[in-house]
């Protein structure tokens, strides 16, 4: 099963490589990694994506823990939340496709953030689940490259990553 | 006012006398130039090794005697790359240490300058926690935070790696030894609730055992340990690491277990209803095939790490917390237990099966367990002994009875050969009263050879008991075991003459190569004050039993057809 987790981190220097570094060490694997700054400063936020049975994940979650600069780590998966990731694709277009492109993109929510006489960039955000069929719909035009995010996940509610 | 400012390598120092520290082993060069300057100057005492490996091993064994963290300074490059190997030693066995390396010059950094290796990236997997330092207004607080990362929790080793022009820079030098660390937090008492379900379960159990280690003598839980076991009746187990937590001569003392452990120890662990596994880890070399592993038992597991906790083996009741103050709660509550059923059938155990004390009709050449077994009766109680790695290293956790905790020095996690002269050097500077006693093999003593420098010039008081088998014994006896007896490279034939060479640096030697010599030269060995070697030629047939063979269930035992 794909566990989310979210890692408060001290944003200091080499605080993301003992993180990465700790996941291929123990052999867990990162499916997506996304990171950014939070509304404390100098705390950075991790969101990980990983494959695993419950104890694998529990034995990840501590062992991320043990870490110095990490400050917190919940399961994302363990409760409601919603996750979101960004992608962008490039993909052939020429006069007679680029209608067809934008009704696709259209009715994924998607935007179209750049136009050459044969390509198009799309954005889109959302789910795993909505990516993927986006993708499959723009195959058959030529994607000529994909560019993600990775996943980022809050909790529902009011409730914080830092109180749960 | 102006505050007084402070040159970096002078922190140091000052920190080191505020944590207490009043020994260093290290091994100067030219990035910690400024700082062995300082330390002309400094009432701290330096033990200069003759390779940096050593130093980290001999601070690593002055830690495990002293309980405090050990300290090492070792230069840029080289110096640090040759501390890998005693800090990932350090690592495995949770020993505190605090490492001090120089780096090349802050502008310098990254340029692969003379001399330089990236040594925070390098040790990252195996310290607890490092730090490269970037401002000299930093180190005051990184140096307290180093001493305290070390020394709590889940102990370990911790590096520090100064650039050069850090030793000389200047700044004011505010050190608060009660630092706070946001993301560091350990547990010490374990939770009530889990406490009350320990009781419970131990009251109902019929055949329970405890089985502690290194965790134990480092939370200093021995006393406690020893008044549950005798109020509750219950067994004790030790792991290779947790000799001497639990006195070897007492009547509820089973041995080791896994491996190379006692008969009793792995029958017991099979057939127990309850485990209480207090400061262990579960390690593979104790366990053999997980999924036999104590298939009758609950197990409850007391640590302080909770990444330990069901990491190798399903656990039915943990608790996070320091042992020493769980163990205390358990035993508030404990009334005195009724095991002597259980006992009985231990006790036929260790009657029909105790400790193979070697091969029969070997009379004519000595055998090396009676040689442990002299130099345990031959030793003070509270001798401290030190072995390196390999059949000396079984034959020692087996034979030589440990009373007492941080009495007996050994690499249990990693298995390093080259460990236990070094750590004897270090514990040697750690408890100048007590006999040190390093016992070890051709193979391993030959990879710190060059510390008997060391301890000729220091004129250190220990005696090295080389048990001679001519091979790397252990790698041996797997190949006769597993590899049809096809010894490759485990033979020994061109091993110099350890007597001469012990002599050739100064030091007092001799060889034995029957049951008197070697009593004898003991008993001579323990007169003098200085360093003496005992060049102790032994059947090189010799293999080490009990045996489970690796990933078999412990209760699968090779005997050797010696009882």
């Amino acid at each position: 099963m794909k566990h989310v987790l979210a890692i408060l981190v001290e944003n200091k220097a080499g605080a993301l490589t003992r993180i990465s570094g700790l996941f291929s060490r123990r052999g867990f694997n990162i499916e997506n990694i996304a990171v950014g700054e939070t509304v404390t400063p100098g705390v950075a936020r991790m969101t990980i994506t990983v494959e695993g049975s419950d104890p694998v994940i529990e034995q990840v979650m501590k062992q991320l823990h043990k870490l110095i600069n990490v400050l917190k780590v919940s399961n994302l998966s363990k409760e409601p939340s919603v996750m979101r990731e960004l992608m962008l694709l490039k993909v052939r277009s020429e006069t007679g496709s680029r209608s067809d492109i934008q009704q696709i993109v259209e009715t994924f929510r998607g935007k179209v953030i750049d136009v050459s006489p044969d390509s198009m960039i799309i954005e889109v955000t959302g789910t795993e689940d909505k990516l993927e069929a986006i993708k499959m719909m723009l195959e058959h035009f030529g994607i000529k490259e994909i560019v993600r995010t990775g996943k980022v996940a809050l909790l529902r509610g009011a409730k914080t990553t830092r109180e749960a | 006012m102006k505050k007084k400012m402070v040159k970096g390598s002078a922190m140091i120092l000052k920190a080191l006398e505020i944590e207490g520290v009043e020994q260093i082993f290290g091994f100067p060069g030219g990035a910690v130039l400024p700082l062995y300057n300082q330390l002309y100057d400094s009432p701290l005492k330096h033990l200069l090794v003759r390779h940096e490996q050593a130093a980290v091993h001999a601070a690593d064994g002055y830690a495990r005697v002293t309980g405090k963290p050990g300290v090492v300074f070792a230069t840029s490059g080289p110096g640090a790359t040759n501390l890998v190997t005693g800090i990932a030693n350090a690592y495995m066995d949770s020993v505190p240490l605090v490492l001090i390396t120089g780096q090349v010059a802050s502008p310098f950094i990254g340029t692969d300058a003379f001399q330089e290796a990236d040594i925070t990236g390098i040790t990252l997997p195996i310290t607890k926690h490092n730090y490269l330092v970037k401002d000299i207004e930093e180190l005051p607080s990184i140096l307290s935070e180093a001493f305290y990362i070390a020394s709590t929790g889940r102990r370990g080793p911790v590096l520090i790696d100064i650039p050069k022009d850090l030793f000389d820079h200047e700044a004011p030098f505010n050190y608060d030894q009660k630092c706070h660390i946001a993301g560091y937090n350990p547990n010490y008492s374990g939770h009530a609730g889990q406490i009350n379900r320990a009781v419970k379960a131990i009251r109902d159990a019929r055949r329970p055992v405890i089985f502690g280690g290194g965790g134990l003598i480092r939370a200093g839980a021995d006393q406690v340990l020893r008044e549950l076991a005798e109020t509750a009746r219950i067994p004790v187990i030790l792991s290779l690491m947790g000799l001497g937590a639990f006195p070897g001569d007492n009547s509820l003392f089973l041995g080791m277990p896994g491996m190379h452990g006692s008969v009793t120890a792995n029958y017991a662990l099979t057939e127990t209803d309850l485990i209480i596994a207090t400061g262990v880890r579960f390690d593979d070399r104790v366990t053999g095939k997980l999924e036999n592993f104590a298939e009758k038992a609950k197990i409850i597991h007391i640590d302080i790490d909770p990444a330990e906790i069901g990491k190798n083996v399903n656990i039915d009741i943990p608790i996070v917390g320091d042992v020493r103050l769980v163990l205390e709660d358990l035993l508030c509550k404990l009334k005195p237990g009724n095991t002597e059923k259980w006992l009985k059938q231990i006790e036929s155990w260790q009657e029909k099966y105790p400790m193979p004390a070697g091969s029969k009709g070997a009379s004519s050449s000595l055998l090396p367990q009676f040689v442990i077994r002299e130099l345990s009766r031959l030793s003070e109680p509270d001798t401290i002994v030190a072995t390196d790695v390999g059949q000396h290293q079984m034959w020692t956790a087996q034979h030589f009875i440990i009373r007492a905790p941080k009495r007996f020095l050994t690499s249990g996690g990693l298995g390093t050969m080259g460990y236990g002269f070094p750590a004897a050097i270090g514990a040697r500077l750690a408890a100048p009263e007590q006999r040190v006693l390093c016992i070890t093999g051709d193979g391993s003593f030959q990879m710190n050879i060059q510390e008997l420098a060391t301890v000729v010039n220091n004129n250190l008081d220990l005696t090295i008991a080389l048990i001679n088998n001519g091979s790397l014994g252990m790698v041996r006896q797997w190949q006769e075991f597993f590899y049809e007896k096809r010894y490759s490279h485990t033979l020994l034939a061109d091993n110099p003459d350890f007597v001469k060479v012990a002599e050739a640096y100064g030091v007092r030697a001799r060889r034995a190569a029957t049951e008197e010599e070697a009593t004898r030269a003991i008993e001579e060995a323990f007169q003098i004050k200085g360093p003496v070697l005992i060049d102790f030629v032994v059947n090189p047939e010799e293999n080490v039993y009990p045996m489970v063979a690796p990933n078999q269930p412990i209760n699968q035992i090779i005997t050797g057809g010696d009882f």
